[in-house]
């Protein structure tokens, strides 16, 4: 047994060999198909590490109270005629909120950011109270944020995201530097540390840049807008009653019936996660397709050139019949040769997810997992074996006189 | 030992038919055989007589439509695919008009090959394999593949293949069909060695002077046998023209 399977070894290795084209054109399929598999986990594992981070940089103890809903299925055109939200409606929330640790305003324009002949377009200009900071997990790098006065009096001071400061200041502490946000002169008094999410996009803190909202009201008219209030729980368990609480607060500011729906929306993270693993799925699924349709390809691609194999060795396969080799045997060997084929491919397969793994490393952390590996193996050996097995078994229960006689 | 008399096949009544579309070949009609130990058998008639056709059915290869057929005493008229690999493994040693080599493999391991399926572990392989070699006159070529070896060392390297696993029989289908008359004639020098030491040999000829090498000729004609005769004046020495 263990000599005929190093003879099928040995015989799979040679026709490999003599076929060196053919074998690695009948790969492809499992080169596409293993690689695809392993750079999808790979990545996914990657979004996923970076979603966490993200999302624990929001906090799962945050509500935000908006005029939209982030998610879910009601009607936009109807949350458009509800009320704004406005920075009346906060100052009365918080009068009111007993079990909040924080409340504070949210507003947001976009805006470019100037340092000298530097220029960082596009930034989200978040405008709050100095009660703000305490809504996040915020660390400094150096500095500060605004204190009360600051935030009360509307000065110009700015916080600037770790990313803002990096490409602003490349090396300089931007700590008492005046910016130009969209044309208005503010002070630095404090930079962040690297909060490390790159899946939030412009949300991500590290891209941001936070001023008094009293100063972005004056300098940026958004005072017709809609704003957010964001509300901190003390803890993730008391996030419900938290969210009962203000949904009362709510609906007595805005003196609703109770029969009446509300006219705002409560949103928190966890809605996030629910979308994020929604899109997640559907990436997989995707993947799956991909993955499942090119591996099929290269199984059928393998199954093919498996059995012109055992045509083109007729005769062969008649010899080795005469001088003694079983059914299993002549089986053993065109198993073994489907599955080498299969296994090339998924190693060449894996090669690759592997340098273009480095690649996608420069938009999404990811890394090749051992599991991803093992996984690439046991997929391309399965494959192997199972496309073999037809050919395999055609090549088996060749009558030997016949075969002797194929020309 | 044993018995210099004992018998090693025992055919009755032996038929294959083939069915070729709506028609029915006949390419055995009713053969009935004994070869004992250490005989020296050359089957001849004319192309399509069944000779192969016999060969086959002897060497395990075909089984018969009708009849009885004892190998080594052991009926193996309806033994199943695996079983008759077996025997074909220990008990058969095919030699092929076409030599039948494996193109990719060299000399030795195509020598190698029946004891691989043999289960014949790596060391004793390679020295019997080797032995075989060199006992057909092929010891310094080895590493050869088949395409670097003339028809006769070709067909020492089938010979020395069929020998290796000490078979009850050799079976040669025209051993000298695809050689220049004298290569032909060393090969059946080769067999006349074999001969002496013991080995059993059917072999399949159209030639007459190659057929008066063996002991007993059996003339085929129409899938029966037509004689079955002692040769007289064995040709053992002299080089066919
Ligand atoms: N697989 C087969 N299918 C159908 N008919 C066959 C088959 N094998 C052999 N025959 C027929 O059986 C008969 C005997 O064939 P066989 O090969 O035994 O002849 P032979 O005596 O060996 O001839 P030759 O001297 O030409 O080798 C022939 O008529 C042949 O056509
Ligand atoms: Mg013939």
């Amino acid at each position: 047994m263990f000599n005929q399977i190093k003879e099928g070894f040995f015989i799979s290795f040679n026709s490999i060999i003599a076929n060196k084209l053919r074998s690695f054109l009948t790969t492809l399929g499992i080169v596409i198909g293993v690689c695809s598999v392993v750079l999808m986990s790979t990545a996914i594992k990657g979004v996923d590490n970076s979603f966490q981070q993200g999302i624990s940089s929001l906090g799962s103890d945050v509500l935000y109270i908006d005029k939209f809903a982030w998610f879910g299925n009601e009607e936009f055109w109807k949350m458009r005629n509800r009320p704004n939200i406005t920075f009346e409606d906060y100052l009365k929330f918080k009068s009111l909120a007993k079990i909040p640790i924080a409340v504070a305003p949210q507003a947001i324009s976009v805006r470019s950011v100037k340092f000298r002949d530097r220029t960082a377009e596009s930034v989200f200009i978040t405008g709050s109270t100095n009660d703000y900071l305490e809504t996040t997990n915020f660390n400094f790098k150096s500095g500060r944020f605004f204190n009360e006065i600051e935030s009360d009096g509307g000065r110009n001071v700015a916080v600037l995201g770790f990313d803002i400061a990096e490409n602003l200041f490349p090396n300089l502490d931007p700590v008492g530097m005046p910016v130009k946000i969209g044309g208005h002169t503010y002070y630095v008094i404090g930079v962040l540390k690297k909060q490390g999410s790159t899946l939030l996009g412009s949300f991500n803190p590290d891209k941001q840049v936070y001023i008094p909202i009293k100063s972005l009201f004056q300098h940026f008219g958004l005072n017709w807008r809609s704003i957010t209030i964001v509300v901190r729980a003390p803890n993730s368990q008391l996030l419900e009653e938290t969210k009962i609480e203000a949904e009362q607060i709510m609906r007595q500011i805005r003196r609703l019936k109770a029969y009446e729906d509300a006219n705002f929306s409560i949103n928190q993270q966890e809605g996030l996660t629910k979308i994020y693993e929604q899109t997640v799925g559907v990436i997989q699924i995707g993947g799956l397709l991909i993955t499942g349709l090119s591996l099929f390809v290269g199984a059928i691609g393998i199954m093919n050139i498996m059995f012109v194999s055992v045509k083109e060795r007729t005769r062969e396969i008649g010899i080795r019949k005469a001088i003694g080799a079983t059914r299993r045997a002549i089986m053993i060997q065109f198993l073994l040769e489907a599955s080498i084929i299969s296994l090339i491919g998924g190693l060449i397969g894996l090669l690759l997810a592997i340098i273009l793994s480095y690649v996608v490393n420069q938009f999404i952390p990811t890394s090749v997992q051992i599991s991803a590996v093992v996984m690439a193996i046991l997929i391309s050996f399965i494959t192997g074996i199972l496309s073999g097995l037809a050919p395999a078994y055609t090549a088996a229960k060749l009558d030997p006189v016949e075969s002797l006689r194929y020309e | 030992m044993d018995d210099k008399n004992s018998v090693i096949i025992e055919m009755k009544n032996i038929t294959k038919t083939y069915v070729v579309g709506l028609e029915e070949v006949h390419a055995l009609r009713g053969i009935s055989l004994t070869v004992k130990k250490n005989e020296y058998i050359a089957v001849m008639g004319p192309s399509g007589s069944g000779k192969s056709t016999l060969m086959n059915i002897i060497g395990c290869l075909d089984t018969p439509t009708t009849g009885i057929y004892y190998f080594n005493g052991i009926n193996v008229s309806d033994m199943d695919d695996n079983q008759l690999a077996k025997i074909r493994n220990k008990e058969i040693g095919f030699v092929f008009q076409t030599f039948n080599l494996i193109p990719r493999s060299n000399a030795m391991h195509n020598v190698e090959l029946p004891l691989i399926y043999g289960n014949v572990s790596k060391h004793e392989r390679k020295e019997r394999a080797k032995q075989a070699l060199i006992n057909v006159g092929l010891g310094d070529r080895i590493n050869h593949k088949p395409n670097e070896l003339s028809g006769g060392q070709r067909q020492r390297v089938a010979i020395a293949r069929a020998l290796v696993n000490n078979p009850s029989i050799i079976l040669a289908d025209e051993p000298t069909g695809n050689l220049d008359s004298k290569t032909g004639e060393e090969i059946m020098q080769l067999f006349e060695e074999l001969h002496r030491k013991g080995n059993t040999i059917i072999l399949v000829t159209h030639e007459e002077y190659i057929a008066e090498h063996a002991k007993r000729i059996i003339r085929i004609k129409d899938g029966l046998i037509e004689s079955d005769e002692v040769v007289k004046n064995r040709n053992i020495y002299s080089v066919g023209v």
